[in-house]
This record gives C-alpha cells, structure tokens and sequence, in this order.
C-alpha cells in the first residue's frame, strides 16, 4: 500500500515539475483533433467539475484501457508515469460543439479513481462496466457491482493477463451434463 | 440555474439522488433476502417482481426488478448481461478487416451504423479520406438502415401497445429496405459492407430505380401509420403523459438520441457534428416538446421521413468514382490486377493473411445511431489488430433512463417505456 502512496506522490511531484501545455490545470495533449487532459486520479473531480462549469454539459463514455502488453506508449505528456490500467472519460460540449477525452492513470494493482456520479449520474453503468471487466474500483459509487457478468464471475475479463477461453463456461448445473 | 436557458432545461435533481432513487440497487441475493417466498416486502405493501428476461415484450433478453406497490412501479433495475458475449475482447483477436464483422452484430437492428464508428476510427487513425462515392454509398446505406430500424421500432412499439397488426406493417416495409440490403451486400443483416477504406461493393445496376421504388412504396405507408396509431384517441391514451423526463434529466443520465430530442433539446450528431457529407444534404432533427412516450414514438415516426429526404438527395448527389480507398496497404487491389502483377498478390494475400497495420495511437469517433450517439474508441500498438476496441452503444447508456422513466407508473405503463426507450440487446450487453 504504501509503495502505491509513494508512486502517486511521485506522479504528482512530476506534474508539479512538468512544464509542458496544460489545461484545465492538467496536461494536456491533442490526439487525432480531440483535445486529450491527462488528471491524476486525485485531479479528476476537480478537473471534470471545471470543465462540466465550462459547457461540458454531458459524459458520454467512460471505459478504460490496460495497457499490461504495451507499456511503451508514446502519446502521453513527458514526465507523466504510465500506469497498467488507463481510465478513459468523453465529455461533450454541446455549446461549443466539441469534445474532451481524459486519460487517467488509475495505477497498477488496485486502480482506483474516483466515481463521477455525483457530477454526471449517466456514469453509473459505464462505471460498473468498466469494473466488471477491468476491476478499476470507483470510490464513491452509488452501486460498485458487475453489471454484464454474473455476481459470482471470477475475474476481469478485459484485462490483458486474461486469456480468452481460460475459464470453461458451465451451461448446465451439473457437472458432466450437456 | 442562473440564466434563462438552463431554467428551460429543468431541474436535474431527481437523477442525482443516491438515497430513495427511483433505481432499485439491490443486487441477486440482497433482493432474495429482503423479500418472502411470496416476493412480498417486510412491510406487507410492496413487493419485488421479476420480470424477463424472456418476456415478448422486453424487447430481447432485458430483465427487470421491479419493486412494486399493488400495479405501481416504485423502484426498479434492468438487470443485463444475458447477451454478453465479450465481444470488444474479440475485436482484440480480429484483424481490422475482420473488425467489422464482430461490431455488426452488437446492434443488430441498425448494423450498418457500428460498421460505419468502427471504420471512421480506423480510418482516422490510419490517417486516410475515402473517396467521396464512398462517402456517399455509405450515407445512402445508413440512411435506409435508419428506415428500417425505425420501421422496426413501429412494428414492435405498435405489438407492445396491443396494436398487433402494426407489427404485421412495420416488418413488412422493413422487409422492402432490407431486400435493397440484401442485393448490395448479400446479407439482409451483419452486412460487414462499410469496412476501413470504403465499402466492400460498388451498389448494384438498378440500384436507383431500387431505392426510388422505396421512396415511393414507404410514404404513403406511413400515412396509414399515422391512421392506426397517431391519431388514435386508444394510442394516445397509452403514450401521452407516460414517461415523461426533461432536458436536464436527460442530459445528466447522458441519455441520446430519440430519447434527448423528444425532451425539446434538439442535438443530432448528423446535424450538430456533421460527418460523412451531411452538411451537405438539408434535414430538418425532429424533437419532441412533453418528453414523454408520445413524443418519442412520433420523433421516429417523423425521421423516417426525414430520412427519405435525404435518401432522395443522396440519389442526385451521388458521386461518381471509386467506391474504395486505393491504397495497397488498406484495401485488397482488384481482382483482375492479382492476374497481372506479383504484387499486387503479396499484398491481396498480406490484407487478409496478417492484415494491415495501423500506426500507434488512440481515437474516438461517433455517428448518429437511430439510437443515440454510438461511439468507437480504438487504442493500436501499431499492429494488425486494435490493442483495444470499445463502442459506446447507445442503448446501453439510454437503458438507465428506465427507472426514472417508470417511477410512479403502473406496469403496463413500464411496458411502454421500455418500447418507447427501444434497446436492442446485442448493443447493450455486447
């Protein structure tokens, strides 16, 4: 536990010492033509609070990414740690016709980040998707619970480390009945 | 709430309430704890009722927990995942020509739109235009596509409602536009005929008079529509004033499509965010003003009309041209050329061998689904297969607007929100 404490402080003595573009108080990247804020777990609240006071009046997706077999990646701001697990969150701004995307570090082996509901209560399914099939822990969510997998699942099956096929799917109660 | 237009959105509250929230969020064995064998509540008065998921009208595999007082509907759940298949894992598997053939099937009413997300996104990532033909072709085709899913919409919001032999009609004109389908991809459904680089085929000879033919054939069926259902004092009766939610209710449960146009608020990707060529053709985005299930049943009604208007410019402004990308990379080279050249057959058999690659990154892209905003975001490592595919499905998002939407009503009220909300289930569990 505290070796993830002292990771995030690191994270965020970086930010502090990152000097690059920012936005919003948090760096900031462009992909393709869509602006992309790269928050801290820590940062996200604040940083969707500002942007929802600035016209991003809709989340429209909220998934995430596990970046296990492909570390390497090249597109995040200098000096930013890249994390196992990527929270990724679309906002929309009708006013201005645009969108934002933020890339959240959400850490390696418990990848927690903060639940968007009390801003955008439409987050609540993607939410529990995101930890049905990645297990990223939403703090503060109003019902942390699988949403496509049976309650008693085993597993996140859209983590990398999870192969395909690894669990034998039992259609029938009885073991050896078809 | 300071200025005026955020007045006219309403007050959001309701969705936001963690404590007595219309949403019922008890999981399996809490729910078995809390009720008798009977399914009656501690206190007598309530009791929690299952319903689905093979009922005929949820529409599919959705189920529902349903906290109910006598036949009123106090809280309630969809509980879904009866049609997971995991299939953004198996797009990890899938080469990005093969891609298309997994998105297709996730909505299968409107297959054409999760081809059209996952190509655009491939394509930005790929950093390549289609050629306009392409463009077009793939405008005319989701158009139509939103024809027959509407239809669809008819037939089954018609059964819902006990207007059986509107489900006769509706699936009778969708047959029309899906025989059209049928000729230009060889499917009726799972077309996989939008694909990174353009579309797999040139439209057929005669596809002119073929769609002419069904702009002539749906409109005046559409008038008979209006006969049975619009104006039909029993119809009404069962929509209006049911289910009703504001703008900003919409908004905050990033509810789209139908569902947040017939609240008044008028966003239409299509219109707002143009793609493809649509700012190039005129149409009017159809909202609603009470938000309830009359409003939503007539802004699909309405579409298919506007969308035989722009199906009706589409025919005069088709390009000519190439209907694919030619680019050796990206699209296999045509067949005569695989005779005379050697390369040409080292890459015809690279594309559907390894497949192509895509240059590292990650892009979202999304298009106006007859369902709401549907998304592709795709993350490559720069090989043949996305590092990660996900689609934003609309009826997965706009499934939470249900427990708002029925709070308070009586069952066979929730019968048509859960039509007027019209999820199709592949989309939502994927």
């Amino acid at each position: 536990m505290t070796e993830t404490e002292e990771s995030t402080e690191e994270v965020e003595e970086k930010i502090e010492e990152y000097s690059g573009p920012t936005s919003y108080g948090v760096p900031v990247t462009e992909s393709h033509d869509q602006v992309v804020l790269h928050p801290t777990p820590a940062q996200l609240l604040e940083t969707v609070t500002l942007l929802k006071e600035d016209g991003f009046c809709m989340a429209i997706d909220v998934t995430a990414v596990d970046y296990l077999t492909h570390p390497g990646r090249k597109d995040l701001p200098e000096g930013l740690n890249p994390e196992r697990f990527e929270v990724v969150v679309s906002l929309i701004s009708h006013d201005q016709g645009k969108r934002i995307r933020l890339r959240v570090q959400a850490g390696t082996d418990n990848p927690t980040v903060p639940s968007l509901f009390d801003l955008f209560p439409g987050t609540e399914a993607m939410e529990r998707e995101v930890w049905d099939l990645f297990g990223v822990i939403f703090e503060g969510h109003p019902d942390h619970s699988r949403i496509l997998l049976p309650d008693n699942w085993e597993g996140h099956p859209l983590r990398k480390d999870h192969e395909v096929g690894r669990i034998p799917v039992q259609f029938s109660p009885e073991v050896g009945r078809h | 709430m300071t200025n005026g237009k955020e007045l006219l959105l309403g007050e959001p509250e309701r969705v936001f309430r963690r404590e007595e929230s219309p949403v019922l969020r008890l999981n399996e064995e809490e729910a078995n704890a809390a009720i008798d064998e009977t399914g009656a509540l501690d206190d007598d008065h309530r009791m929690i009722l299952n319903m689905g998921p093979s009922h005929p009208s949820t529409h599919g595999v959705l189920r529902l927990m349903l906290e109910m007082e006598g036949e009123t509907i106090l809280r309630s759940k969809p509980v879904i995942g009866y049609l997971h298949t995991g299939m953004e894992k198996t797009a990890e598997g899938l080469s990005y020509l093969q891609g298309a053939t997994n998105v297709t099937r996730m909505d299968y009413a409107a297959p054409l739109f999760s081809e059209l997300a996952f190509s655009l996104t491939t394509e930005k990532l790929l950093n390549i235009d289609v050629p306009p033909r392409a463009t077009w072709i793939r405008m005319l085709m989701c158009e139509l596509n939103r024809v027959s899913s509407h239809l669809l919409f008819q037939a089954t919001n018609g059964m819902d409602l006990g207007a059986v032999s509107m489900m006769i009609y509706g699936w009778r004109e969708r047959e029309e536009v899906l025989r059209f389908f049928e000729k230009v991809t060889g499917l009726r459904m799972n077309h996989n005929y939008i694909r990174p680089g353009g579309v797999a085929a040139d439209l057929p000879e005669g596809w002119r008079e073929d769609v002419k033919k069904l702009l002539e054939i749906i409109p005046p069926r559409l008038e008979e529509y209006d006969t049975l259902q619009t104006g039909q004092p029993i119809f009404r009766e069962r929509l209006q004033g049911v289910g009703v939610m504001n703008p900003a209710e919409a908004l905050a449960l990033s509810a789209t499509g139908p569902i947040l146009r017939s609240t008044g608020y008028a966003w239409d990707l299509r219109r707002n965010m143009p793609y493809l060529a649509y700012d190039e053709v005129d149409f009017d985005v159809v909202v609603g003003t009470y938000g309830d299930c009359f409003d939503r049943f007539a802004i699909r009604l309405n579409e298919i009309r506007e969308s035989l208007k722009i199906i009706e410019q589409i025919l005069e402004l088709m390009p000519e041209g190439d209907y694919r990308i030619q680019n050796k990379k990206v699209t296999p080279p045509p067949r005569a050329r695989i005779d005379e050249s050697m390369e040409a057959l080292i890459h015809h058999f690279k594309i559907f061998t390894e497949g192509f690659h895509v240059p590292e990154g990650e892009a979202y892209v999304a298009v106006e689904s007859p369902r709401g905003e549907l998304g592709c975001y795709i993350v490559s490592d720069g090989g043949p297969n996305p590092y990660r595919m996900h689609i934003r499905g609309p009826s997965f998002v706009n499934l939470q607007t249900l427990p708002h939407l029925m709070e308070g009503g009586l069952i066979a009220d929730g019968v048509a929100v859960i039509s007027s909300v019209d999820p199709i289930m592949g989309e939502v569990d994927r």
